[in-house]
């Protein structure tokens, strides 16, 4: 679906930014030996529609701007796409990446708030970020934030599903009329211990949103543009909850963990495998 | 009059200290504090309904979920708000302590925890609803505030203050009503009358032979235990350690110093609350004998808190017994 036209410049503009997302994941998962790529591939066109396609209100300048749009990383441990998305938007210097893990960086393993500015939420224990968006959206409604301002995104992942916290806030969300808070689903079917549907089935997934009270929206993760239109879609909703289904491949990009997902949940490649992921990156994605 | 010298003043009819947990909010909402209260399905008994009733908008109901209410109040409090969230002792923490160690504790979320239902003193609804253990998981929590008011004066006082700063607050409240320790009369002696300070202890009485370090509901019959002990000739001196964390050990350090012998009691597991709040201070600072009143690690039961209190040895008379134990070890 598209709601939007955009320009050549524009899509070939965003294509670059998930290249660029993508290396500086592999880049410091790599720098760390240690971290998440798989999670954060597969998550890579969601934050760079959200950053880079003209969905999320934010000032790099001005972290705290109190009718920013808020990005929640719920699946707190794939922190390399997010602070490889803060630093191409902006929030901090490049230089800081190799930094990622390392003892006294700000670029933790697991998302701390403030640490780096942009980051909003702690997280790394799952299943906390769309009980804080509830909260987040009910102070912007006190708050008086106008229709469109003060949009809460939260990305959260299919197997973080598993755990029930999820459930009681998407119960509150649509009982509170929550229409600021879209959920990205990253349907990437895998989880720590393996394929989702073996370790712990959730379909089907956008009924039980729909069941809950939420719009549901089912969109292929990886066509940025096609995020980035459901996204524009779903901010622009004032009627319920949103949520997107985004299909997706974890691992995306860098064929040795796509094809092997459940390996490379949570390492960082070697010398070798860096040369030939950063390769394949460039080539973008086939 | 007693050897405490407050008893003559009329007493005030016996309170909960969670009855002062309504009224406080109501009265920091009229004062145009920018507060918020989460209540997760026992509003009636946490005394949250009062701000319902008195400011609709300000108050909000999760359903029985507190891993979600604890999630919201962080959120909450991420727009600037001062979140209060209440529930029962046993759900707060007991159901959502990793919310609260993520996202109230590491975050340092303004979100003040105020849970009712403290301690076995519940009574009759037996073991998995009375909480002996909480004040050992937050206390845990770098940064966390924990208070044990000893009535509903005091109560009243702690809420209020936790709203003057932005950091997260536990305070524990109880269910049964019990006697008004700080009686608010102007011909009483300023000691008894100290606002609540966090991070001080308040001290009751003044003697040399031992020093009795009681909170929550075992400050009043700690009271009446140095009222026993004064007719044996013996003078306790009364600290009232409504803080436990920030815990003041200045003072702990100075009665030891001072009497060189300490009893602490408690509403809760000997293990991980006041006493070994104090037992670590007077270890690393000033090691001098030491007795613990607290519930010796067993579960509660079944019965009135009362008859509850007399099982597990909570007690003036058992008070009395561990100052002479800890007096006969000098």
């Amino acid at each position: 679906m598209t709601t939007s036209a955009s320009t050549a410049a524009e899509t070939e503009a965003l294509l670059e930014v998930c290249k660029r997302i993508r290396r500086h994941i592999v880049e410091m998962t790599h720098a760390a030996q240690s971290g998440h790529p798989g999670g954060s591939l597969s998550a890579t066109e969601i934050f760079a529609a959200l950053y880079f396609g003209g969905v999320a209100r934010h000032d790099p300048a001005d972290p705290q701007w109190d009718r920013r749009d808020r990005v929640i990383l719920s699946k707190g441990h794939a922190t390399p796409v997010v602070y490889a998305t803060l630093a191409e938007a902006g929030y901090f210097s490049t230089d800081l990446i190799p930094t990622f893990r390392s003892l006294g960086t700000e670029l933790q393993g697991h998302v701390v708030r403030n640490k780096p500015p942009g980051v909003e939420m702690s997280g790394g224990a799952l299943g906390m970020g769309l009980s804080f968006a509830v909260g987040v959206a009910l102070g912007h409604q006190l708050d008086g934030l106008a229709e469109d301002e003060g949009q809460i995104f939260v990305v959260v992942g299919d197997g973080e599903l598993n755990e029930g916290q999820n459930w009681e806030a998407i119960m509150s969300a649509s009982h509170f009329g929550l229409h600021r808070i879209t959920a990205i689903v990253d349907r990437n079917h895998f989880q720590n211990d393996g394929p989702g549907d073996e370790i712990m089935r959730i379909d089907p997934v956008g009924d039980k949103w729909a069941a809950f009270g939420w719009g549901v929206q089912y969109v292929n993760g990886h066509d940025v543009e096609a995020v980035r239109d459901a996204l524009l879609l779903a901010r622009a909703r004032t009627d319920a909850p949103q949520v997107m289904i985004c299909e997706t491949v974890k691992g995306r990009g860098v064929s040795f963990m796509a094809e092997n997902p459940a390996g490379w949940h949570g390492k960082g490649p070697s010398d070798e495998q860096l040369s030939q992921a950063l390769e394949e990156i460039d080539g973008g994605l086939t | 009059m007693t050897a405490s010298g407050w008893s003559a003043v009329p007493e005030p009819p016996p309170a909960a200290t969670r009855e002062a947990y309504g009224p406080a909010l109501v009265k920091l909402a009229d004062a145009g504090y920018d507060i918020v209260a989460l209540d997760a399905d026992l509003s009636a008994s946490t005394g949250g309904n009062k701000l319902a009733a008195s400011h609709p908008d300000r108050w909000f109901t999760v359903g029985a979920a507190e891993q979600n209410m604890i999630s919201i109040a962080a959120g909450l409090a991420s727009t600037g708000k001062t979140v209060y969230a209440a529930s029962f002792a046993v759900f707060m923490p007991g159901h959502c302590f990793d919310q609260i160690r993520v996202q109230i504790a590491q975050q340092r979320m303004n979100v003040k925890l105020v849970a009712s239902h403290g301690g076995i003193s519940v009574g009759e609804d037996g073991a998995s609803a009375q909480a002996i253990e909480d004040l050992a998981l937050m206390t845990s929590l770098p940064g966390m505030n924990v208070v044990v008011p000893s009535d509903a004066v005091e109560a009243d006082q702690a809420i209020r203050r936790a709203a003057e700063d932005d950091e997260p607050w536990y305070i524990r409240l109880g269910r049964p009503k019990l006697p008004i320790v700080h009686l608010l009369d102007p011909s009483v002696e300023p000691k008894h009358q100290r606002s609540f300070e966090l991070g001080r202890a308040e001290v009751i009485h003044l003697e040399d032979d031992v020093t009795l370090i009681a909170c929550g509901l075992m400050l009043e019959p700690t009271i009446r235990a140095a009222d026993l002990l004064a007719q044996a000739g013996i003078g306790a001196r009364v600290l009232n350690m409504a803080t436990i964390k920030p815990l003041d050990e200045a003072e702990v350090i100075q009665a030891a110093e001072e009497t060189g012998a300490i009893v602490c009691a408690e509403e809760h597991n000997v293990i991980g609350g006041l006493g070994s709040a104090v037992a670590r201070t007077l270890a690393r600072h000033c090691p001098v004998p030491m007795e613990q009143v607290g519930i010796e690690d067993r579960f509660g039961q079944s019965g009135t808190w009362t008859a509850l209190l007399e099982e597990y040895g909570l007690t003036a008379e058992s008070v009395v017994a561990a100052a002479k134990r800890a007096i006969a070890r000098k």
